[in-house]
């Protein structure tokens, strides 16, 4: 579905040169869920723009469905980390959903119908006609992700979307996302700084070094599909998965050097 | 960076000289009309040799200057009184609201009757269109004074006199630097207006002069004066502002009035 | 119910005490040019009358509006179009600048060259005048745009036209509406000069002819109409802008209580 392969991303101006990503390659197979961690200031977000087109890399690729990424395909969402400014404060909700769905070819019954079920979907749906900013930060997110539902993409990139978010908004939203994903089978790559949340969402979890930017290690979950907050965190086994991506973590902010592995990993179950 | 852009301005500027220099040239527009910018150019040489030009200039700047004095003066003690007197500025708001776009040159056929062609006719005008600017930022910047700050200063005991001077003023000062600095172009063009309109001395005068005597050419090289005072008014005020409040300008965008 | 009382009394109270004062203090006078309040009152309606107000009001605001459009509709554009653009802007920025410093008055006897005396004059001068506010306000408020609203943008494939009409223009509105507010007083002051200069009819043309006819009364009436002109247009800006930017108003209404 989704192909990276040696993605180089050098940032050059004034005079000085910035590599922000050195050589990233993985995969991200139709309807799966990743999610991407790595240390503060790691190139997450570089690279995830990167995937959505919105930046140039310098070396390397990105394959969606095996066609070459060279500008914001069309069959890929994106739902920003700052909800406040990606949201358009003078549409109300109902058009901020519906504007992306004007550039498409379709008739004003559907997009009112795919609008609707995308803010029911987020449970949104008397909020059409409020502005954004009448809107709490959990909604305002809600809406992006309303947003990018009716779209309709086959690809959901979410970069920190719950970072700003405060902690019982944040558990909601994990489950609002996890079930969409499994009601809707859309592929989403996840990049988040929380290890809990990388490991309660993912389906698989992707480990990236400090920057300059590898891949350090990928995890599958082997957690059960039916995930809830109760009980899933206080399972053994996501204690171990923790345990493992903070370990990680901490090795990759040490700037301990190790191979970037391409193939899946898991550490034996306890 | 900085650098490419310099040199893109100063081509900008090139490019604009070279079409005025050479739509007259080629006969797009009547030579009659619009002298070709080397033409507009010794025009400004001969005025800049000319003692009564720089006697105008200095007319135009007094009034200016006198203007914008008093104006902003009379502005910030309105402000700082309407604000620390208690529903002094509710019973003011409609009043004001009124007055300020009253159009200032509705008072030129007053003060051509009151004061002739005097200094103080450009003054009338210069000082009514300014003082509403200065007013209104430093009404904004009382409204911006932190509550809590307010209260704390209260808490201790300060005094009124303490609280202006330690607590109103440093928030309004910013607005105030905005004020002056619209206030400070709002009386360039009232000065030269009444100068043109009514006939008092200075540059608006000579305007009017050149263009009654079909001098075409230094009627641009006047109006090419007003321009760069203007400039260096805009600019100057700008590095003021820039200067005092180097704290204050990243934290507030400027209030649209 | 006590409160909106309040507010009422506090509002009016001042312009009839103002009100007073000059009716009192102007009753006995003798000044020539500081006639009776009561004078200048009863002067008004036979002053302008509805031939009046056809023959010389409606000429007046029609070139105010005309050239108000005009310099609008071609200042929005050319600011897109150089706010848009880095480089068009560098090269753009010192001519700008050095344009927008030109006091627009002194426009007047240049336009009086090109277009002689006419309608066409005025409404010139007004244009030239008002476009500069309009024009470099709307460069700063297209230049402005939030990075992440441009990114979401692009990320969902709004471009072109689409982009420009759901992105740029409304995010730089209010930067545009701070031009267009400044472009109206500008406005007004160059149709009463351009009237002033040469002109057969208008409000800046009746009231110079009041004041060499010494006709004070009547000068008094036109200073007055002109100050309930510059009023009136003023809170038509202001019914406007609250229309267009109710969202702008909000969204800084609820910034302020959650910083």
């Amino acid at each position: 579905m989704l192909d990276v392969r040696g993605l180089r991303k050098v940032y050059e101006g004034s005079g000085r040169r910035v590599e922000a990503v050195r050589d990233l390659t993985f995969t991200v197979d139709p309807g799966d869920l990743v999610c991407l961690v790595g240390p503060s200031g790691c190139g997450k977000t570089t690279l995830l723009k990167c995937m959505a087109g919105l930046l140039e890399p310098t070396g390397g690729e990105v394959l969606l469905e095996g066609r070459r990424v060279d500008g914001p395909p069309p069959g890929t969402a994106f739902v920003f980390q700052e909800y406040g400014r990606s949201l358009f404060p003078w549409m109300r909700v109902g058009e901020n959903v519906e504007l992306p769905l004007r550039q498409k070819d379709m008739s004003k019954a559907e997009r009112r119908a795919l609008v609707r079920d995308a803010l029911e979907s987020v449970g949104l749906a008397d909020a059409a006609g409020a502005y954004p900013w009448q809107l709490s930060g959990g909604m305002q997110q809600r809406v992006a992700i309303a947003r990018a539902l009716a779209y309709e993409p086959r690809v959901l990139l979410m970069d920190e979307p719950f970072a700003a978010v405060d902690a019982q908004t944040r558990a909601d939203l994990e489950d609002l996302v996890r079930g969409l994903w499994r009601q809707r089978g859309i592929t989403i790559l996840f990049v988040t700084h929380d290890i809990d949340e990388a490991v309660y969402l993912g389906e698989r979890v992707i480990v990236l070094s400090a920057s300059p930017t590898v891949v350090r290690e990928q995890l599958t979950v082997d957690l059960p599909a039916e995930r809830d907050q109760l009980h899933t965190r206080v399972d053994p086994r996501f204690a171990g998965l923790r345990t493992r991506v903070y370990e990680q973590i901490q090795a990759a902010k040490r700037g301990e050097v190790r191979d970037a592995l391409t193939k899946s990993s898991t550490p034996p179950p306890r | 960076m900085r650098g490419t852009n310099a040199v893109l301005g100063v081509a900008g500027l090139a490019g604009f000289l070279a079409l005025a220099e050479a739509v007259p040239r080629l006969g797009l527009v009547d030579e009659e009309y619009l002298p070709p910018a080397g033409r507009i150019a010794a025009a400004l040489g001969d005025e800049a040799a000319d003692p009564a030009f720089w006697t105008a200039l200095g007319d135009t700047l007094t009034g200016w200057a006198l203007g914008l004095a008093i104006a902003s003066c009379a502005g910030i003690v309105a402000g700082v009184v309407l604000s620390v007197v208690p529903y002094l500025r509710q019973a003011t708001a409609s009043t004001i609201e009124f007055l300020r776009p009253i159009p200032s040159v509705a008072l030129i056929p007053l003060a051509v009757l009151l004061y002739g062609s005097e200094l103080r006719s450009v003054l009338l005008l210069v000082v009514y269109a300014s003082f509403w600017q200065v007013l209104i930022q430093v009404l904004y910047g009382v409204q911006d004074v932190d509550p809590v700050a307010e209260e704390t200063a209260r808490s201790y005991g300060l005094g009124t006199w303490a609280r202006i001077r330690y607590v109103l003023w440093p928030t309004a000062l910013p607005y105030v630097m905005t004020g002056v600095r619209l206030a400070a172009a709002v009386a360039l063009i009232l000065a030269v207006t009444a100068e043109l309109v009514i006939g008092a001395p200075g540059l608006g005068q000579r305007i009017g002069v050149a263009q009654t005597s079909q001098a075409v050419p230094e009627l641009y090289a006047l109006i090419v004066v007003t321009g760069l005072l203007g400039l260096v008014i805009n600019v100057g005020a700008r590095a003021v502002e820039r200067r005092a409040l180097a704290w204050h300008q990243s934290v507030r965008g400027e209030v649209a009035v | 119910m006590r409160r909106v009382l309040l507010r009422v009394v506090l509002a009016c109270a001042l312009p009839a005490v103002l009100v007073t004062v000059w009716w009192v203090a102007s009753a006995g006078s003798t000044d020539v040019y500081w006639p009776p309040l009561r004078t200048i009152l009863t002067a008004f309606p036979d002053v302008w009358t509805a031939d009046r107000l056809r023959g010389d009001v409606l000429p007046s605001v029609w070139r105010l509006a005309a050239g108000y459009a005009l310099a609008a509709v071609a200042g929005v554009a050319l600011g897109t179009l150089i706010g848009s653009h880095r480089r068009v802007r560098a090269v753009c920025e010192p001519v700008l600048e050095f344009l927008r410093a030109v006091p627009p008055p002194v426009l007047v006897p240049v336009i009086m060259l090109f277009a002689g005396i006419g309608d066409t004059m005025k409404v010139a001068v007004i244009a030239s005048g008002c476009v500069w506010p309009v024009l470099l306000n709307t460069v700063e408020g297209v230049r402005a745009v939030d990075p992440v609203m441009a990114e979401a943008a692009r990320s969902y494939g709004i471009t072109g036209t689409a982009r420009l009409r759901s992105l740029v223009l409304p995010s730089a509105s209010p930067q545009i509406f701070t031009g267009l507010r400044q472009a109206l007083s500008i406005g007004i002051i160059l149709m009463v000069i351009s009237e002033m200069f040469a002109a057969s009819n208008g409000l800046g043309f009746t009231i110079v002819q009041f004041q060499r006819g010494f006709a004070i009364p009547d000068m008094w009436t036109g200073i007055l109409l002109l100050g309930m002109l510059g009023v009136v247009l003023s809170v038509l800006f202001r019914l406007a802008e609250r229309r267009v930017l109710g969202w702008y108003h909000g969204l800084r209404a609820s910034a302020r209580r959650s910083p």
